[in-house]
């Protein structure tokens, strides 16, 4: 019927069917469903807290502080706040309708998309599959959450706690790598949101492209930090202190949202510099202070960054590694050349370029060299470099005298734009990237107007021009019949 | 050919890096220049409109003109209002702190446009790509080669060319400009082509607003002002390029009993609107090529179908025209029900109960537009429920494109995204999150070493207590 592609034979057909099937019987558009659900999520997050705990530890060494702030504090937030809203958000909004078109009704009415597929990434396993999923049940469509294979333990938690949460027939997860990726992306999805690699995000969207499938992407890319001179020693201290939570406190740095590199001053950078050791060497007196780094794969793409002699030598702190733990102590590099890896890809790990500037003001030319960044942090007192970075730089997101913790306001639209990604989430935002919005327009018998018909005539185009041109006493003339 | 187009799109990411785009005078100032040319230049439009698909002057003043008139009104009106960066409520969590989300440009656009509405479809995605600071490419189609090099010719007169241009061509043309990196595509035309733009896209990640077609349904109910209804069915049909609309109405369910009060209500009007010899009427858009004529006579003329003609039939191949045809109850798998009809034939297809119909639709894909013909709010309501599609329009067909306050989009195979007013401005815009926050209301909580005590202070910071919010401002836990 209508226009509709090929059906795929192999992988997850029945799946798929199964799950369109739920959705047009009502069960995931009924409000009362949709607050079980994330309730649900809630009473996961509180009862299994140990648990998910545990998991994170197995799968990335989180330690539990981090995992609560990243995770599921961050989650628990969300969900109340998605619960909160959620009549709000899913009421029509009526809008404008044109006085010509009296008596009218326009309406924008949110609906669910019908089925989607989220993809989470294995840095942020817990967060990066329910934050999504949650507002993708919000706006009532049933949800398949492929997890990371990379996250084994937590994937393996979700895959046997969400069915006992949530309602299964709903909502579902897959285990399994790439294969299984590629498998599920033959088939039409209503909506995927997909956290991870460019490379992956291409393939993606390479699969998505023979159904129409719509996809937003959550990428990478390298987060700038802009160091402005700070003149007080406290906001020094402060600003390196946030540096520390956004980089090596942030899953040992393998975040999206986490600093790459930082821009400064070169005769600034001394003194930061010496802030900076001295914070690391007191925020990691043990031994579980940092996530270790996720795989040998990933392990040994960090330690050959170090192992490019010009690189290795622009290291003024740390540099060492522990390939039976994973783990790489925090790093600090000064200068490394701009043609280098470490400076060319996005670094996800523990390490931390300074490139030196003359002016704090040629950062923002820096920065304009590279691909699109998701997040552009900047420590600064001075207003009109904050008005530049604004408008003169072009990001996800810019966060000023902090790092990362734009994460959780969420009023804020969270998400990339050019090769950082395309698709925005978090609270509202989540709910509209899995709705469709559809407009409404409700209009009545009982006002005709005759010039809307053939045959055609200039007198009538004279009345069409009133119309638009919104002549309300020439088109009232005209229809009485005094002026042509 | 590709030196000079290389060139171009390189002249283009100069000038917006340059800044040239972003300004509110630069942009008001194309916007009126799009206004003045569409204001001056009617009767060359009218003329590469009739020349491109023979569409009646009134059509191309009130579909085409008129609609890209207020489209650059409206978006003079409200530009400042859009280009407002918009406060945000930040929570206590980050106090104390602000935050905004600023609308900044994508950078350098492409807008390939569809030959049913070529001036329309042109410059209603390009005058919101130029509201939102772009820099653009409009590709018009050349299946309507009189508009298209009418816009080559004009636009460069009233805009600044340095910023905006048109580029002309077909197939190969078009496909090699989508080798080019773009920061958004908008592709208005049909879901074959729709693929291969998306597939084109991944290179570089674009991301795409497509604006695709579909069948669009009207259900008609029996509780209805016939006469209205029949005017207002056979105006969104034949009234809209002669069918050839993305929602236009493509095909009319109905119950058995009431579908021949509804044929006799139309042939009524269809006398009325196009005479006794409507391949005679100059009301009537013609077929806009041979390809597309002989494409609907093999679906008119299809075995499964030609048996169920009741009104029309006639065509003049000279012309390229077909009269309005209507069909009663052709098989649901025929040709006619599968695909787009995209032309002035019209199915009626029966039900027994009118709520049959609503499952009929849905077991096809996702429309642009539905329309549903009742004064029964029951019906609406269940209408309003059971069915998506991208628009609905109770009680009229077609209009509601017209408001600017109402997103116009499709989804599913009917296409991603939407546009017009703001709609169009925001899909060309990228809404940036910022957040300011001050050196004070440092919480140690936040950092390592992490202690269990640490931990219950963020955890209470968490779910907004606010005795932990004030310990963790402090500076608590105390020592380490």
């Amino acid at each position: 019927m209508g226009s509709m592609p090929e059906k795929p034979r192999h992988g997850f057909g029945s799946l798929v069917t199964g799950l369109q099937e739920v959705c047009e019987s009502g069960i995931t558009k009924d409000l009362a469903w949709r607050r079980s659900q994330l309730k649900g999520i809630i009473r996961l997050l509180t009862e299994k807290e140990e648990e998910m705990f545990d998991v994170l530890r197995d799968d990335l060494g989180k330690h539990r502080a981090e995992s609560y702030r990243d995770e599921i504090g961050a989650l628990v937030k969300s969900v109340n706040h998605t619960l909160r809203n959620l009549e709000r958000w899913a009421a029509p909004e009526k809008v404008q309708a044109p006085l010509v078109s009296f008596p009218a009704t326009a309406l924008v009415v949110p609906e669910p998309l019908g089925v989607v597929l989220v993809f989470s990434c294995w840095n942020l396993p817990l967060g990066l599959a329910l934050e999504p999923l949650s507002g993708a049940i919000a706006a009532g469509n049933a949800v398949v959450v492929k997890p990371s294979e990379f996250a084994p333990a937590t994937a393996a938690f979700l895959a046997s706690n969400l069915p006992k949460y949530l309602d299964p027939r709903a909502v579902k997860v897959i285990l399994g790598g790439p294969e299984v990726g590629e498998q599920l992306m033959e088939h039409r999805w209503d909506k995927v949101l997909f956290t991870g690699s460019a490379r992956t995000g291409r393939i993606i969207l390479t699969k998505a492209a023979k159904h129409l499938t719509p996809v937003a992407l959550e990428l990478g890319s390298k987060c700038p930090c802009i160091i402005d001179r700070l003149d007080s020693k406290r906001d020094t201290q402060i600003a390196v202190n946030r540096i520390f939570g956004g980089k090596w406190s942030l899953c040992a740095g393998q975040a999206c949202l986490a600093i790459d590199y930082i821009l400064v001053e070169e005769e600034f950078a001394p003194a930061l510099i010496e802030v900076l050791k001295s914070t690391v060497k007191r925020f990691t007196t043990t031994p579980d202070c940092m996530a270790r780094i996720l795989n040998e794969k990933h392990f040994k793409r960090l330690s050959n960054y170090l192992k490019d002699r010009k690189v290795a030598a622009s290291v003024v702190h740390g540099g060492s590694v522990n390939p039976k733990t994973l783990t790489i102590e925090p790093t600090i590099l000064l200068n490394p050349p701009l043609d280098s890896d470490i400076m060319t890809e996005e670094i996800f790990g523990p390490i931390l370029p300074i490139i030196t500037v003359k002016k704090i003001e040629d950062s923002m030319k820096f920065v304009r060299s590279k691909p699109k960044p998701l997040a552009i942090y900047a420590f600064t007192r001075n207003e009109k470099l904050k008005s530049r970075i604004i408008n003169e730089t072009s990001s996800g997101s810019v966060t000023f005298n902090d790092a990362v913790v734009q994460y959780v306001v969420e009023g804020l639209p969270f998400g990339g734009v050019g090769q950082s990604g395309s698709g925005q989430y978090h609270g509202k935002y989540s709910f509209e990237l899995f709705s469709n919005k559809k407009a409404v327009f409700k209009r009545s018998f009982l006002i005709e107007f005759m010039f809307r018909y053939p045959p055609w005539d200039n007198g009538k185009i004279g009345m069409l021009r009133h119309v638009f041109n919104t002549n309300y006493v020439l088109l009232l003339l005209g229809l009485i019949g005094l002026r042509r | 050919m590709e030196e000079s187009r290389a060139a171009a799109v390189q002249e283009l990411r100069a000038r917006f890096a340059a800044g040239q785009t972003r300004p509110a005078e630069w942009r008001a100032k194309q916007l009126r220049g799009v206004l003045r040319m569409a204001t001056e230049m009617e009767a060359e439009i009218c003329d590469a409109l009739h020349a491109d698909v023979g569409k009646p002057k009134t059509e191309a003043h009130v579909h085409e003109i008129s609609l890209v008139k207020s489209s650059c009104l409206f978006a003079l009106k409200n530009l400042k209002k859009w280009m407002k960066p918009k406060k945000v409520h930040a929570r206590l969590m980050t106090f104390p702190s602000t935050a905004r989300i600023t609308k900044e440009p994508l950078g350098v656009v492409l807008v390939i446009s569809a030959w049913n509405y070529p001036l329309l479809l042109s410059l209603d995605p390009v005058i919101g790509a130029i509201a939102a600071g772009n820099a653009v490419v409009l590709k018009p189609s050349e299946v309507a080669p009189a508009t298209s090099s009418l816009l080559a010719e004009l636009l460069p007169r009233y805009v600044d060319s340095a910023c905006i241009k048109v580029v002309e061509g077909g197939v190969s043309e078009t496909t090699a400009l989508l080798e080019h990196k773009w920061d958004k595509i908008f592709y208005t035309g049909n879901s074959k082509v729709g693929r291969i733009v998306m597939a084109a896209a991944v290179k570089h990640l674009t991301p795409v607003v497509l604006e695709l077609g579909g069948k669009c349904p009207v259900i008609v109910d029996s509780n209805v002002n016939l006469h209205v209804t029949a005017k207002r069915i056979a105006a969104g049909k034949w009234g809209c390029n002669n069918g050839q609309a993305c929602i236009a109405p493509d095909f009319i369910i109905t119950t058995e009993s009431f579908a021949p009060k509804l044929l006799e209500a139309l042939k009524k009007v269809l006398e009325k609107f196009y005479g006794k010899d409507p391949l005679l009427s100059a009301d009537l858009s013609r077929v806009v090529t041979p390809n597309h004529f002989n494409r609907l006579l093999d679906m008119m003329d299809d075995e499964m179908v030609s048996d169920k003609i009741v009104f029309g039939g006639q065509r003049d191949e000279q012309k390229l025209k077909i009269a309005p045809t209507i069909f009663l109850d052709v098989p649901l798998d025929s040709a006619m029900m599968k695909e787009e009809i995209f032309g002035p034939l019209l199915p009626i297809i029966t039900v027994d109960k009118i709520h049959e119909s609503f499952g009929l639709i849905n077991s096809m894909t996702k429309p642009l537009a539905a329309y549903l013909f009742t004064r029964d709010s029951k019906l609406q309501k269940q209408f309003e429920s059971t069915i998506s599609a991208g628009g609905m329009l109770l009680n009229d067909t077609s209009v509601h494109l017209t408001n600017p306050h109402l997103p116009f989009g499709g989804v599913g195979e009917s296409g991603t995204g939407s546009y017009h007013g703001r709609f169009t401005f925001d899909a060309f815009s990228h809404g940036k999150a910022v957040l300011h926050r001050g050196f004070g209301g440092e919480a140690k909580a936040r950092y390592p070493p992490y202690s269990s005590a640490k931990l219950k202070i963020m955890k209470g910071v968490l779910v907004g207590k606010l005795g932990a919010m004030i310990q963790a401002i402090l500076g608590f836990p105390r020592g380490k």
